[in-house]
């Protein structure tokens, strides 16, 4: 059995950059405060020092310049990495993602891809406000032409990067912002490569399948512990890959479970768990013992005061309440 | 535009098979008309119509089966000629069978039939089956309507995996597929099942209705000799049983003790202001059924005769009409000759009251004189609903039922 080591997930993301920036020459990192200031959440910390100027670029306060500079870096022959601080800034700059980075393959007839990775962190909890904590992850979702992956874990963070980077599509990576304080075991020797086509199933159960992504993935795994002290079990799906779904894995596991609770962070309506649960309907509604759950956030803004966002947010009794619902118990 | 609907024939029915249509489209259809046969539990059933139209279209095919309050077709009333042909069809209607949700309100035949029928059909309405219990159901072969749901109505795998694990879903659904005679025969009872329903109803009645007895030995030497010299008078085929002059004194005597006659639903007990005597008879082979003879008080012992004679010939040969076996308002059981001296009933929910004859026997009487004679005596006993009446009321029942016995020819 080969060793592991603990890093947090903020480490994972730094090591993932570091080692892109040292296997490849055309990757570099361009984004506001990536260099000297070693990132908003200090994941390029010391990159500056390492791997200078040129491959470590902070930038004017501009989405769209730096974003489409990406973009036009990709389509001729680099392969960059971008760093929004934020999915809400992120609409700063929806404009290069959706109308160039998103179409150029398919409007060149295939003669152009765009190879840029765009990582932002996502999701509330921190008490940054509605400007800062939003989770849109799925009006990235919404769009063909995108790949959408959210890390949930360490490995995942540490791998998932250079995956993306090695895919000839312009590939968004979403960073929860709670999960980088998060620690986790990885292999101590590479490569740390990950799937970045797949869901993955992080807890094994009969009675109700729990999909999830990113930042809710701790939030859910506590309350199916919590419910297995109760005889419950369940499916613990972690999506990964937000663009394209992982329907097979979502509906084999439905089908065995025969109930359904989808945990997002975003918004309800018009939610990433809205499709989630229409492909569900779609695919396995004759297995189906009970209507979907939904666990989102409440319809408001994200509030500044800590209860009021702790109170809008998906939590662990929310989610056991969930499932108890679609158990009927 | 009417729909015209699966009535409920009782407390214990909750679906039943078409047989067949004897109303096509197009056919005049008058109050009271047959317009199919339906079959239930307790055999082959006529269902009537309850108002006036032309018979638009079916809504079902014969061998269907359907849940009671299912639209089983569409009467075209007089204030809709003109715009008939493009009746609207409920939406609820495109929806499966075991989902439909009747509409009392608007359905002719719910409303006309007893209080009890629509609660029942209320119930079945708000069924829920989730789609993989529907699922399990089907590759079991269960039927999801045996099924009972949870405790929040609605039926899941839960409900269906515990119905199969008893075991109990398996060994009937065998009878029913295995045992069942070929379908080209006139359809028959399944006696299985119907002591299955027979079952439920008195296992409801005996968990739910707090039951008094009360009873009498009724001397009836006058009955019978009442009796001898009517049918000296007459042909064979209209002779008098005893059985008619006593339900006809039943009828009468429950007319004076209103509280053992009607329903007791809802939480309330409903007296019925008309008596329709629901009559226990047992079917060939085994099984019970209690149609009624309508308005019983009105009828004269004759035609209380007529009444009961055309019911034992229909309920022998399995054809009932939906009304009678639906509306009973109270029961009698009567054991018959050369059976048993006395008997202590099982109400039939939602009625009150159940009488319950035993055989006329001859036994030692102490006639006024003080010396004891031979006479023709049966005990008549009365189970009765403590929601509904007291023992005192059972107690003047029977004392008017054996004052009028005494009178035969005034009955």
């Amino acid at each position: 059995m080969s060793e592991t080591r603990r890093i947090t997930y903020r480490d994972a993301i730094r090591e993932a950059l570091s080692e892109a920036l040292t296997k490849d020459e055309r990757v570099f990192l361009m984004g506001e405060d990536v260099g000297r200031y070693g990132g908003a959440y200090a994941c390029s910390k010391g990159l500056l020092e390492e791997f200078g100027e040129e491959r470590i670029r902070d930038t004017p306060l501009s989405e769209s310049g730096f974003t489409g500079a990406g973009i036009g870096a990709a389509l001729a022959g680099m392969r960059p990495i971008i760093e929004v601080m934020t999915v809400n800034f992120s609409l700063l700059c929806l404009d290069q993602i959706v109308n160039n980075a998103a179409t150029l393959r398919h409007m060149s007839g295939g003669q152009f891809s765009v190879p840029v990775v765009i990582r932002m962190a996502t999701g509330a909890g921190r008490q940054l406000a509605a400007q800062h904590s939003h989770s849109l992850e799925n009006w990235y979702a919404h769009v063909p032409g995108l790949r959408v992956l959210a890390p949930a874990t360490v490995v995942d963070a540490r791998g998932m990067l250079w995956s993306a980077l090695e895919c000839p599509d312009p590939v968004i990576i979403f960073e929860h912002a709670m999960l980088y304080n998060e620690e986790g075991d990885i292999a101590s020797e590479g490569p740390w490569t990950a799937d970045i086509d797949h869901a993955a199933v992080r807890r094994d159960g009969d009675d109700a399948t729990l999909i999830t992504y990113g930042g809710s993935l701790p939030k859910t795994l506590a309350a199916a512990n919590s419910l297995a002290e109760d005889g419950i079990s369940c499916d613990v799906i972690d999506l990964r890959s937000l663009r394209p779904l992982d329907r097979e894995r979502i509906v084999a596991s439905v089908v065995k479970t025969h109930r359904a609770v989808i945990v997002d962070e975003g918004w309800k309506t018009g939610s990433l768990a809205g499709e989630v649960s229409a492909q569900i309907t779609e695919s396995a509604f004759f297995d189906l013992d009970a209507p979907v759950e939904r666990v989102c956030t409440a319809e408001a803004p994200i509030p500044y005061a800590q209860h009021l966002e702790l109170a809008a947010l998906p939590s662990e009794e929310k989610i056991v309440a969930a499932v108890r619902k679609a158990l009927r118990i | 535009m009417t729909a015209f609907r699966m009535p409920s024939l009782g407390a214990d029915m909750d679906k039943a098979t078409l047989v067949e249509w004897l109303k096509q489209p197009g056919e005049a259809i008058k109050r009271g008309d047959i317009i199919a046969v339906v079959e239930t539990v307790k055999g082959a059933i006529e269902i009537e119509a309850f108002e006036e139209g032309v018979l638009d279209r079916h809504a079902v095919t014969p061998g269907e089966s359907v849940l009671v309050g299912t639209t089983l077709a569409f009467i075209r009333n007089e204030n809709d000629e003109g715009t008939s042909t493009k009746a609207v069809v409920p939406p609820e209607d495109i929806t499966p069978a075991i989902n439909r949700k009747p509409e009392t309100e608007k359905s002719g035949a719910i409303e006309m039939i007893s209080s009890n029928a629509s609660r029942t059909a209320h119930v079945v309405g708000e069924r829920k089956v989730s789609p993989v219990a529907r699922k399990r159901a089907a590759e079991a072969g269960v039927d999801i309507a045996r099924i009972s749901s949870g405790e929040d109505g609605i039926i899941g795998l839960a409900q269906v995996n515990a119905f199969i694990e008893t075991g109990e879903a398996e060994q009937k659904e065998r009878t029913l597929t295995q045992d069942a005679p070929p379908k080209t025969e006139k359809p028959s009872l399944n006696l299985d099942v119907m002591r299955k329903a027979i079952g439920d109803a008195m296992t409801k009645s005996k968990r739910e209705v707090p039951h008094y007895y009360v009873a009498s030995t009724i001397n009836c030497t006058a009955l019978k000799s009442w009796l001898e010299v009517q049918n000296a008078k007459r042909t064979v085929t209209e002779r008098l049983l005893y059985v008619a002059p006593l339900i006809k004194a039943v009828a009468r005597a429950l007319k004076e003790t209103p509280n053992l006659n009607g329903f007791f639903t809802e939480g309330a007990f409903h007296p019925s202001t008309r008596i329709h005597v629901g009559v226990a008879a047992s079917l060939r082979g085994e099984g019970l059924i209690a149609p009624a003879i309508h308005d019983t008080d009105e009828l004269g012992v004759d035609d209380c005769m007529k009444g009961l004679r055309d019911l034992v010939t229909r309920v022998r040969t399995g054809r009932i009409r939906g009304s009678e076996l639906s509306n009973p308002t109270v029961t009698i059981s009567i054991l018959g000759e050369d059976t048993a001296d006395s008997v202590t009933p099982v109400i039939y929910p939602p009625q009150v009251a159940i009488i319950g004859c035993g055989a006329i026997v001859q036994r030692p009487w102490v006639v006024a004189e003080g010396a004891v004679e031979p006479r023709q005596v049966m005990t008549v006993t009365v189970a009765a609903d403590h929601r509904a009446s007291d023992g005192r009321t059972a107690a003047r029942f029977l004392r008017t039922l054996d004052k009028l016995l005494q009178a035969p020819e005034a009955l």
